[in-house]
Order: structure tokens, then sequence, then C-alpha cells
């Protein structure tokens, strides 16, 4: 018999001679992963986002047992779970505080992201998956917001949808081929019921799990941007790493309790957060015959709702602009004339296409391309930062500076994203939309500006 | 701060007391706070206000049953069978007592109300009106009769009801016959009269 050899006693050593992978992924993963030991508040919230992606599918799974997913009675089985199932109150406000917890969670990891390099090399693949992470939860969040069958939910699909009709030539039909009917209807509703039940929490589990691996197989960034491998003690670990558990891992169940005070309370006390987690509109059944008078989406999409609705055809013109200057830009950095050429003319045609009555796309398939460019830009990070050094702690002060002020362009689209738009409110989310796509798009030159510190060999950690 | 590496404590040692009541006062209120995490999500199985009310009690009327007749009605999704017996129906009861599995009753697996064990072989709040769940007490099919004397083989010479699924029998008063898949009696739903002629199925509590 071929048992493997095993260091655990009784009914562990049992399972591990026989399966030696369990314990081997325990180690690998959590008793014998080196984390760096200087990790601070940016680096909870991988692991509150692995928490409330497992809330979300077991409340999930618990209301699917009492939602039917037909339009006919759609927003009446979501009222008797909120006022007949015994708890179906607290499994509800669970999910939606869930939701809107799940993007608050994600966008801070990925300003930790921003904050110290995480997408930098050798962590490109990490920082992908987590992208299209992203991507997917943008959909789950989408397809999840039908379900309840209110006015918002009806009428923020018809919206999103037909974005789809704006693609030229197979628009329109593609629409239909979503939609599944003219109109959003109960076609549309049992087939995002679908997506998002089954499809997208399946393809989300293994991409969490991809991105975990990608991540262990590296090894964690942290704060000061140093990589702790390159300084390893005679038993082989990095000096300044800590055993993931059980450091980190009893760290990350009392950032858990902070966290669940912070939701709870929430939950409680309000669970509709004026509005924002719950939308009033959506306490209306849908009426297809009637949009309400004020439509806006959930306030996680409202940034880039925002650069959706900025782009209007008085704006083309600063675009067509924007796009020429920065092709002269990069024709003038690189090396290779023939690249230099290549973009300036590809350029010119995205101009043409902008600007050139007659031939130039409508400042509404512009506004989707400019939403759909704004999420995808974000892959292309670790290209786009070419700075010497990972970490903001270590790169000049007004480096921060630009990070603090992209966060700040980022609230402010967002605020804008929830009001009724109003040509001055339009007009400063054209100019945070330019801001936008000015950090990142001339990232590879103010990245390689200013006065940089050197970065210590080892991490800066003091014990506390 | 000096760049020394801190030391791991050995995995052997005793653990510091201090700590091991701060990990295990932690645990206790964690703990706590995971069953009352957990308590509405167990609740939500049990009915909903909309089961309960679908499970409300039920109003007959017995008057509108013909003698020898058996009329249904349901009562939380069961079938009710309200079997009007004629005074030979009653008399053969208390002879087919040595063919019975518990005559009397004495099982608690579906315990026959007081109210109805009057007299057990009528198992009846009324004699004439025989009130039973029409569910088979072995795997919940619902008999078929009910059959007058001689008129099913798997009854022999005794009237009764027969479930077709494994062949059990029960008699008129819905008791089991030995020696049949089925071990007990038929149930009795709780019920009263409210009038001479009005039963209510599902409440047989002495107010209201």
């Amino acid at each position: 018999m071929a048992l493997h050899e095993t260091q655990y006693k009784g009914l562990l050593g049992w399972f591990d001679a026989r399966m030696p992978s369990a314990m081997g992924a325990f180690r690998t993963h959590m008793s014998e992963y080196y984390a760096p030991k200087n990790f601070n508040f940016w680096y909870f919230f991988g692991s509150l986002a692995l928490v409330v992606l497992v809330i979300q599918i077991v409340t999930g799974i618990f209301l699917v047992m009492h939602y039917k997913p037909d339009a006919a009675q759609a927003f009446a089985s979501v009222e008797y779970i909120m006022r007949e199932v015994p708890g179906g109150w607290f499994i509800r406000y669970m999910h939606s505080t869930g939701a809107s917890f799940f993007f608050i969670v994600v966008y801070l990891h990925m300003f930790r992201g921003l904050l110290y390099g995480s997408y930098r090399a050798p962590r490109e693949l990490v920082w992908i998956f987590g992208c299209v992470i992203f991507l997917c939860l943008m959909g789950e969040a989408f397809f999840g917001y039908l379900l309840p069958w209110g006015q918002m939910s009806y009428w923020g699909a018809q919206v999103i949808v037909n974005l789809f009709s704006a693609i030229p030539l197979i628009g329109p039909d593609l629409s239909l081929f979503i939609r599944g009917d003219y109109v959003v209807g109960d076609a549309t509703l049992n087939r995002f019921f679908a997506f998002h039940a089954c499809a997208i929490p399946l393809v989300l589990l293994g991409l969490v799990v991809a991105h975990v691996f990608a991540l262990h197989d590296v090894g964690s960034n942290n704060p000061d941007g140093v990589e702790i491998k390159e300084q390893k003690g005679k038993d082989g670990r990095p000096l300044d790493g800590i055993p993931f558990h059980p450091y980190y891992s009893v760290h990350d169940v009392m950032g858990l309790g902070v966290f669940f005070i912070l939701f709870f309370a929430v939950l409680f006390l309000a669970p509709e957060m004026g509005g924002y987690f719950l939308e009033w509109n959506n306490f209306i059944p849908a009426d297809p015959l009637q949009t309400p008078l004020h439509i806006a989406p959930v306030w996680y999409f409202t940034p880039y709702y925002s650069i959706l609705r900025a782009i209007t055809s008085d704006f083309m013109i600063w675009l067509a602009l924007g796009v020429v200057a920065l092709a002269v830009l990069i024709y003038f950095s690189v090396s290779r004339r023939t690249i230099g050429a290549a973009v300036l003319a590809l350029a010119l045609v995205a101009a043409v296409l902008m600007k050139m009555p007659g031939i130039a796309f409508d400042p509404k398939l512009w506004g989707v391309i400019l939403m759909g460019g704004s999420v995808l830009v974000f892959f292309a990070l670790p290209w786009l930062d070419l700075a010497p050094n990972k970490s903001m702690r270590y790169r000049p002060g007004w480096h921060l500076g630009l990070l603090c002020a992209f966060a700040v362009v980022f609230l402010v689209m967002g605020y804008l994203g929830t009001l009724p738009p109003t040509p001055v409110r339009t007009g400063f989310a054209q100019i945070g939309t330019l801001l936008y796509f000015a950090f990142f798009l001339l990232m590879p030159w103010w990245s390689r500006m200013g006065s940089f510190k050197p970065v210590p060999s080892r991490v800066t950690f003091a014990a506390h | 701060m000096s760049a020394q590496q801190t030391s791991l404590p050995d995995a052997d040692a005793p653990m510091d007391t201090q700590r091991r009541t701060a990990l295990i006062a932690t645990c206790a209120v964690g703990g706590a706070g995971v069953i009352a995490a957990a308590a509405p999500f167990v609740m939500s199985f049990s009915p909903s206000e909309r089961a309960k009310a679908a499970g409300a009690p039920v109003e007959f009327d017995v008057s509108t049953v013909p003698p020898g007749e058996m009329r249904k009605t349901e009562w939380r999704g069961k079938p009710i069978w309200i079997l009007h017996r004629t005074p030979e129906m009653l008399q053969q009861l208390a002879a087919e007592v040595d063919r019975l599995a518990d005559p009397e009753s004495q099982r608690t697996a579906y315990p026959t109300p007081a109210y109805a064990l009057k007299d057990p072989n009528l198992r009846s709040i009324k004699p004439e009106y025989l009130v039973v769940i029409g569910i088979c007490t072995h795997l919940g099919c619902s008999p078929s009769g009910p059959f007058p004397a001689g008129s099913s083989p798997q009854l022999g010479a005794d009237p009764g009801f027969v479930c077709p699924c494994h062949g059990s029998t029960f008699d008129l008063a819905g008791r089991v016959f030995k020696n049949k898949p089925a071990p007990d009696n038929l149930e009795v739903p709780p019920y009263k009269y409210v009038s001479d002629t009005v039963v209510v199925i599902g409440d047989d509590s002495k107010t209201g």
C-alpha cells in the first residue's frame, strides 16, 4: 500500500497519508506562506472581499429558496421574503448591504494596489485576474439588480441593454438577443437570474482562486514595495516574512470584526442608506409604460455613468484634440519612428471618427466606448506605470498628490452621477473625464518625473 | 527599531495564560455572534406567514354526507375523510378487534386525541361521523375506499379502505389490520363540533 509519510497524528494523520495535497495546500497557502510583516490598514480589504463574496453566496442561496424569477411574481416574492418569511428581512438586507459593501471593499482594495504598486512585475497577472473579477462583479451586480423587478430595476436594465444598441450595424439585433424580447421582460428576467445566481458566481469563484494562487506563487507586495524574497535567512525563509497563519489569519479576523460592526450598523439602522443602497424607486413595481422622473444607477456605477453622460456633441472636439495631443506626445517619446507614426495615424483616424460630420460616430457610441475604456484602462496599469519605485512612500510627494486627486475626481464623478444633469454639472463631468483619462494615459511620463527616494532593502516595521 | 528578525515562538512551549484567556474569550464572543447571525437563516426554513395562513382550520358541514358515504375536504394540503357510518357499519367495528394491529389506538406515533377515544371502536366524537386524515401511515399514499364488506379481496369479509401503494388495509374506524406494511391507525386530526352539524378541522381548543 502506497500510503504517504505524514507528520500529523490521529485522524488528521490518517487523512494526510491518503490525501497529502490537502494539508499541503494549507501549508503552501497559510502556515508556510510568508507574507511581509509590515502590512497596514490597506491590506485588510482582500480578505474582507472574500468574506463578502461568501456572505453574498450564502444569503443568495437562502433568498433563492423564496424568490420567484417570474415577472408577474418577482416583486411580490421579495416583499414576501421581507414580511412573511421568518428572518427573511435579515437575509435580504444582508444581501443588499453586502452588495454595496462589496464595492466599497473592492474599490479600497484596488486603491491599495495604486498606492503601493501591487500591479507591478511580477504581479501583473494577479492584477489582471483582479480586473477581470471587477468586470464580473459589475456584471453580477447589474444582473442581480433586475431581480427585484422594481421601477429602477426595470429601467436601469432597459438603459444598459440599450447601450449595446449603440454598436454600429449589429447593435439593435444584439440588444434584442440579449433581452430575449422586444423590451426587458420575463425572458430577460429569467436569463439574468440564471447569470446572477449560477453562472457568474461560479466564474467569480474560479477567478478568485486564480487571483489568490497567482499572488501566492510570487508572494505579496507590501507598503514599502520591497521584495522580501530577496533577503532570505539561513532557513530559506524571507527575513521580513511571517507565516500567514496564525499571524495574518488572526489579524484578518480582527479586521473582520471591525468590518462587521460597520456592516451590521448599516443593516440594522440604515439598510436603505438614504436611497443609495436600496433606491426609493425600487419600492415601486416595474411599469413598462412609465419611467421614473429621476433615473440613476446604483451608487457604485455612478462614476462610469458620469463619463457616459459627459460625452456630448460639444465635447467631441476636446476629445479629438486630446487624442491627437496624446499621439503627438507618443510620437516624440518613442525611439522607433515607425511606431510613433503608426500611433499618430491611428489617432488621426480616431479624431475623424470623433468629429468629422457624416463619418463620425454618435456621441452616444463614444460615450459607451469611453465608459468601457474607463474600466478597461485599469488593465493597462502595469505597463503605464514606469516609475523606478513601486510604492508611493518612496516617490516624489506630488505623485501621491496626483493619486489622491484621481480619487477625488472619481468620488466627485460618482456624486455627479447620482444627480440629474445640468449644463454646469455636465461641464464638471467633462473636466472630470479628461482628468480621469489623463491620470492613466499620461502616466508613462509623469511616473518617471521627479526625484525618487532610495528604497530600503528591508521593510520598515516597528513592533506594536 | 533595529533590523533584527523577531523570533517566532516555539510551537511546543505552553501558551501564555493571558493569551489563552483572551483567545477563549474571543472565541466565545465570536461563537455567540455566529449563532446570532445563523439564527435568521435557520428560522427562514420554518413555515412563513403565508404557509401558516394556508394551514388555518377548515370548516365542514357533516349533514352534507349521505349515510354510508364519504366526503373529502382538505386541511394543510392533506385529504380529510368524513365518513357517515350506518348502524350496520358501527356494529361491525367491535367484531373486528382480533384482526387489528392496534385496536385500542394505544400507539404513540400518531396519538389519537382523548375526545375521539371515548369508544375506542369508533375513534370519533360523534359515532356516526368518522373524521380522519386520509393518508396511509406507511409511506403516505391516500388509500382507496370505502369498500363495503366482501367487495375487496384484500379486505376479505370486512369493509374498509385499501392502500394501492403497498396493500395496507384499514377498517371503517381507520384502524389498521394486522400484518400490513402500515404500523399505525389512520391519524385523527384535531377537530371539534362548533354546532350540531359543522366541524372545524385543525382546531380542537375548548374556547372559541
